[in-house]
Formats: structure tokens, C-alpha cells, sequence
């Protein structure tokens, strides 16, 4: 055994490496594989025309959330593409012997909540989906990482990808959030400060007592968005916060399997002296509120400041204003004050019940502003009836908004939920690109507190006011 | 999917002189629908390319006859966001075989290469150089040497090595994936899994 202090990540990552191919990438041991019915059709037919089994059908989990509908779920899907999609998940998760939560079973939901919820995910994992978010998973200690359909074929085929070792990154956060800022807006802060592609090529850890003291929820909406600052992935040391989380879970480990499991797992942190090939530093302090105004998540600031001018962005000068072209906006205008048209709180980023708590929170007693569209849509049917037994739905209702069923919904507008061609949408989930949420949507991304302080006052609101 | 071998491509270029083009531009995320790989290149770009009616949008480069070739240039953070394979596979089904960049996003650079799309990182520099060379003339060509692993601008001759590992240039070259890589791979991969903790 070398003494030589290792990270976290290198400690998760050296224990899966089958094999390290010379002047080549890593044969990487794949512990978790979700599935979903957009991204694996075709690493099916692959495996199909290769006429090659699932190796391991139990490491791999089908859930539908992508494309589905977020009313009438009881109904048969119309659109027969995407019926088409949903049909075909459920078949050849039959036909491999997979576990499936298809529309309508109790546990569907988004991929990346009904994972952790369910205990799939454990520290010291590799987690894998075609879906880049799948960096959500990172906050239980695990190596998770988005891949394309060529890998998802590769995994179901041998359980493994072919993965070079990305470099290092600590990104530690300390003191203590202020009134009003959330786990989103720590995340949003980052990106806005080492933009899109500030952490491309890297794996990040986040550290510090920002992240120690935060919510298993909170640590999943700062993992997800590791991929908008071009992060491989992120990941977070598993503490007393994650076992808590992790214990009793329908597929967690119980009884003499949780106790070796934990003495496992309490042994996932970063040593003393082990080198980072970068490391920034935050104080808690510096985060307000964020909103983003572009159309990349890096193009995003303090709420209560104005859109920066161009000569003070990191992005070019012609797609930076061609992005604010698009938003229709102008360099240096308040963001506060913003007519605002939807609001849409969910996605696998913020719906959770911890983002539904704090939305009712501000909502609690006010009324829905006559110009809103609310489209709020639970992870997961569990986050659903939690939202029911504590009473969410009741002050949500009396406030003018409907809940929707679980699945992605307007965060990438596979289904219906398409914000409309020059409509602004305050949305909570992961992504302002262009057309992201419907051709022609403009997005202005921020937490559930931002999205409720809209929903009711019908513009871009500071929700430490309404707090 | 095989793909066709990689070796040495000249070509024309297709300039997209825009920083942090997202996998959502290149194929968004309503195409994605299909539970096949095929038609994907006739979605390419769909929202810069098309109006809502359908019709052809004139100021996008592939809509210009000036421009065209197997081979595009786009701005740094090339193919950033979703995961979605779909974008190389409608940047291959196009008839593109090689996107060049300053910088690409890791997940569309790792899918390029399983499908038969290279990648190939340029300098700023040289980027911009690639940029006024197509500008001053759209039939200027670009060679990508892939043994030799460079890309030269054949009307004036200046060059640049680009850095790919051995095993994916192998890949490239001889049009093998990883996918038969590690069926052969198996017997390995069963006793490793017999000693995982999870």
C-alpha cells in the first residue's frame, strides 16, 4: 500500500480501474447504470445487431421521465414518437431481465431523483446514465457522470466505459449562507464565476462548511450542476448527513451489510496533503440570490445587479451580444423588475421536497400574479406524496397553483410543457440555452425562492423581500 | 455502429464562428425521439437553420452555398451540455467527419470519437487564422493528417499538431470501437466485478 495522501476521487476512481490501457483511456468499472427511454433505444438495437447479452442486468435501473406528460398520466401517451420511446424502454427492459419504473409505477420519476431516494446510489459508486446531470449522484460520494448512447451500449454490454482520469478540482465554500440563498444559488455563483467551461477536463470535490452543513437535497442540486461549469462531474465527502439519508432505504445496505458498508464508506474523504491540479475558494458571503440573464448558465449574477457589459464577461463579445439579443435584453439593465410570463419549479435539479418547501414558503399566503403560468412539477411520485402529507399541496392550492405529475417537463420540453416562442421563463432547473425549454423560450434560471418571489408578484423579485 | 476509417481528409470548411454552441443547438432535445440512429443530419443545427414555418433561415453558414465540406469550425467550448449522442450522430449523418475548436466540451469529445467524428483542438491562434482564412476564400481548404496527427491550411501551409491517445487514434484509423474492445474483455471484467464492495 503507497502512503501517498490520495483524494477522494482518486480513492472512488482507482477502485474501479480494470484496467489502464497504455497511451489510452482507463477500462472504468461501472457499480450503478440508470436508463431512460430517450438515450438507450439505440445502445439497445446495438446490443441487438451484435447479438451480445446484459452482463450485469442488475446494475442497471430503467425509469421513464424524459418525454412523458406531467397530466393525465393515466392516459395513453399521444404523441407517438414518444409513446414509441416508452414502449420500446419497457420492452427491452423485459427482455434483459432489467428493473423498470415505467409511467404509472409509484416509484417513476426523474432519474435522478428517484436514484438516491430509493438508496440505488451508495458512496464510493461509479454512476453512470446517458444523461449529463447524472453529476447528481456525486453527492453521496460517488464517482457519477453523464455518457453518450455508444457507452450506455458499452456498460449494459461489459459494465464498463473506456474513461481517461480527469484532473482534480477542489472548489471549498466556508462561512454561512445569508437569508434566502440556497444550495442553487451557491451552485449558480460558481458557474458565474469560472463560466460554462471554467471546470471542463475536471472531476470537482466541493468542501468547506457551506457544503457540510447543507441537506443531502441541496448537496444533489450542487452536484447536478457540476456539468454547466463543464465538469465531468462533482462529488462530495460522505458524512454523518448522507448515512442519516442513506439508512433505511429500500435498497440501501441493512443490518452486519450497513455496517461494513459504513466503515467503508467513512473512509471515502479527501487525505491530509493530497494535491489538486486546481483549487478555488469562496466565502459565503460574496452570494445574494443568483438569476442568469444569458444563455449559458455562466451568464449569470446577484440578483439585485445589473446585466454586466460586454467588456466584462469572459465570453466573446459577438455571442455574448447575440445571446442577450436573444433574451432580449441590454448590457447593463436591472434584472430586478423583469416581467416575468412562467414559472416553472422542478427537473431533476430542484424537485425535490426541499425545493417545494421553500417555494410554499414565500407563496404561503399570497396569491399567484394574474400574468403567471406556474407549471410546478415533483421529481418523483415519493416527492409528490411528501409534498401531500406535509401539507404543501394545501398552501400551493390556496395560493392558485396546480401540481403536475413527476417526469422533466419543461426543462428540456420534450412533452408539452414548451414555454412559448419570446415568452421569459423563471425556471429552477439546470439549463438558459436557447430553445431549451421550447423553440424561441428565454430562461432565466434561479432557485425555488427566486421562482415563487416571480409566481407571485408577476416580475423578477428579490425573495429575501417576500421572506 | 461501425463507422468509415479515419486516415488523412482534405476538405473545405464550415465556418460557426460562435463560442459555447450546446448540444441543444447542434440537435434539440424535440428530435431526439427516434428509436433508431438515422435522418439525425436534417435536424442539425434545426433552430439556427429553419424558421418555425420550415423554411430555410439565409444568414445560417450551412443554408450559405458559399460554404461546405466535411469538416466544421466552431468557437471554443465546442458541444457543451446535454450528453445527447445525437449531436455527433447528426454532425456524422451531415456528412461532417471532423469538428475543429480551441476547446471542446469532455462528453461531446468522448462521443465524437466513439462514432467517427475527430475532434481536433487547435489553438486560439490558429483558430482564428482558420477563420480569415475561409472568409477571404470559402473554397480554401484544410487537410487533417491523422497519423501525422496535424491540420494544415493548405493555402498558405501553415500547421499545427493536434494530440489524440494512441488507443482512440488506433480506433480512428482502423474504424474499431470500444464496444468489441471490451466484449473481448469479458472474462476479465467478470472476476474484477467479483471483488467490488457494491
Amino acid at each position: 500500500m503507497s502512503n501517498t495522501p490520495k483524494t477522494l476521487f482518486d480513492k472512488v476512481w482507482d477502485a474501479h480501474v480494470v484496467k489502464s490501457i497504455q497511451d489510452g483511456p482507463d477500462v472504468f468499472f461501472i457499480d450503478r447504470h440508470f436508463i431512460h427511454e430517450v438515450t438507450s433505444p439505440v445502445a439497445f438495437l446495438g446490443l441487438k445487431n451484435r447479438n451480445v447479452p446484459v452482463m450485469f442486468p442488475d446494475k442497471t435501473f430503467a425509469t421513464a421521465d424524459h418525454n412523458t406528460p406531467t397530466i393525465n398520466q393515466h392516459l395513453p401517451v399521444e404523441d407517438p414518437l414518444s409513446a414509441n420511446q416508452l414502449k420500446a424502454l419497457e420492452e427491452n427492459a423485459a427482455k434483459h431481465g432489467i428493473s423498470h419504473w415505467g409511467l404509472g409505477n409509484p416509484k417513476n420519476g426523474i432519474v435522478h431523483v428517484v436514484g438516491p431516494e430509493n438508496g440505488i446510489t451508495l458512496p464510493g459508486m461509479t454512476v453512470v446514465c446517458g444523461d449529463s446531470h447524472t453529476s447528481t449522484h456525486g453527492a453521496f460520494g460517488a464517482i457519477a457522470f453523464g455518457i453518450g448512447t455508444s457507452e450506455v451500449e458499452m456498460v449494459l454490454s461489459s459494465q464498463c466505459i473506456m474513461q481517461s482520469k480527469a484532473k482534480k478540482m477542489r472548489i471549498n465554500v466556508n462561512g454561512k449562507l445569508g437569508k434566502g440563498v440556497t444550495a442553487k444559488d451557491v451552485a449558480l455563483f460558481i458557474i458565474s464565476q469560472i463560466t460554462a467551461s471554467g471546470a471542463t477536463g475536471y472531476f470537482v470535490e466541493y468542501a468547506g462548511e457551506v457544503f457540510e452543513t447543507m441537506s443531502m437535497e441541496g448537496r444533489m442540486t450542487v452536484c447536478n450542476l457540476s456539468i454547466e461549469s463543464g465538469a465531468r462531474g462533482g462529488m462530495i465527502a460522505p458524512d454523518e448527513t448522507t448515512f442519516a439519508y442513506l439508512k433505511g432505504k429500500e435498497k440501501a445496505p441493512k443490518g452486519d451489510a450497513w455496517d461494513t458498508a459504513l466503515e467503508y464508506w467513512k473512509t471515502l474523504k479527501t487525505d491530509d496533503g493530497a494535491q489538486f491540479d486546481k483549487e478555488l475558494n469562496y466565502n459565503a458571503d460574496e452570494i445574494e440570490p443568483q438569476i442568469t440573464y444569458g444563455t449559458n448558465p455562466g451568464l449569470g449574477t446577484g440578483i439585485t445587479k445589473n446585466i454586466p457589459f460586454a467588456a466584462a464577461v469572459k465570453d466573446g463579445e459577438a455571442s455574448y451580444k447575440k445571446s442577450l439579443a436573444y433574451m432580449g435584453f441590454a448590457e447593463g439593465e436591472k434584472i430586478i423588475g423583469k416581467k416575468v410570463d412562467y414559472v416553472f419549479l422542478g427537473s431533476c435539479t430542484n424537485g425535490r421536497i426541499e425545493d417545494f418547501r421553500a417555494f410554499a414558503t414565500i407563496v404561503k399566503g399570497r396569491k399567484k400574479a394574474d400574468n403567471i403560468t406556474a407549471w410546478l412539477v415533483p421529481g418523483s411520485h415519493v416527492v409528490e406524496q411528501q409534498i401531500k402529507e406535509e401539507g404543501i399541496l394545501d398552501i400551493i392550492t390556496a395560493a392558485g397553483f396546480q401540481l403536475r405529475q413527476p417526469g422533466c417537463s419543461a426543462c428540456l420540453a420534450m412533452n408539452d410543457d414548451k414555454i412559448p416562442a419570446g415568452k421569459y421563463a423563471v425556471s429552477t432547473s439546470n439549463r438558459n440555452f436557447e430553445g431549451r425549454q421550447g423553440p424561441g423560450s428565454r430562461t432565466l434560471l434561479a432557485s425555488p425562492f427566486v421562482a415563487a418571489a416571480a409566481a407571485v408578484t408577476g416580475v423578477v423579485t428579490d425573495p429575501r423581500d417576500l421572506l | 455502429m461501425a463507422y468509415d476509417k479515419f486516415n488523412i481528409l482534405k476538405s473545405t470548411a464550415i465556418p460557426l464562428p460562435i463560442e459555447n454552441v450546446d448540444t441543444d443547438q447542434i440537435i434539440p432535445a424535440r428530435f431526439l425521439k427516434a428509436t433508431e440512429r438515422k435522418g439525425f443530419g436534417d435536424n442539425l443545427f434545426r433552430d439556427w437553420r429553419y424558421n418555425t414555418d420550415g423554411t430555410p433561415k439565409t444568414d445560417f453558414v450551412l443554408n450559405n452555398p458559399r460554404y461546405s465540406g466535411k469538416i466544421l469550425v466552431g468557437g471554443k467550448n465546442f458541444g457543451s451540455g446535454s450528453s445527447r449522442e445525437h449531436a455527433a450522430w447528426a454532425i456524422y449523418d451531415y456528412g461532417v467527419r471532423c469538428v475543429v475548436s480551441s476547446f471542446f466540451a469532455d462528453i461531446f469529445k468522448n462521443n465524437s470519437l466513439n462514432i467517427g467524428v475527430l475532434p481536433v483542438t487547435v489553438s486560439p491562434e490558429f483558430l482564428a487564422e482558420i477563420y480569415k482564412a475561409i472568409d477571404a476564400d470559402p473554397n480554401t481548404e484544410l487537410e487533417v493528417n491523422l497519423p501525422d496527427q496535424t491540420i494544415t491550411l493548405l493555402a498558405t501551409g501553415e500547421k499545427e499538431t493536434f494530440a489524440i491517445d494512441g488507443y482512440k487514434k488506433h480506433n480512428m484509423l482502423n474504424g474499431f470501437d470500444d464496444i468489441d474492445y471490451l466484449q473481448a474483455m469479458k472474462n476479465e471484467i467478470r472476476s474484477f466485478a467479483t471483488q467490488m464492495v457494491h
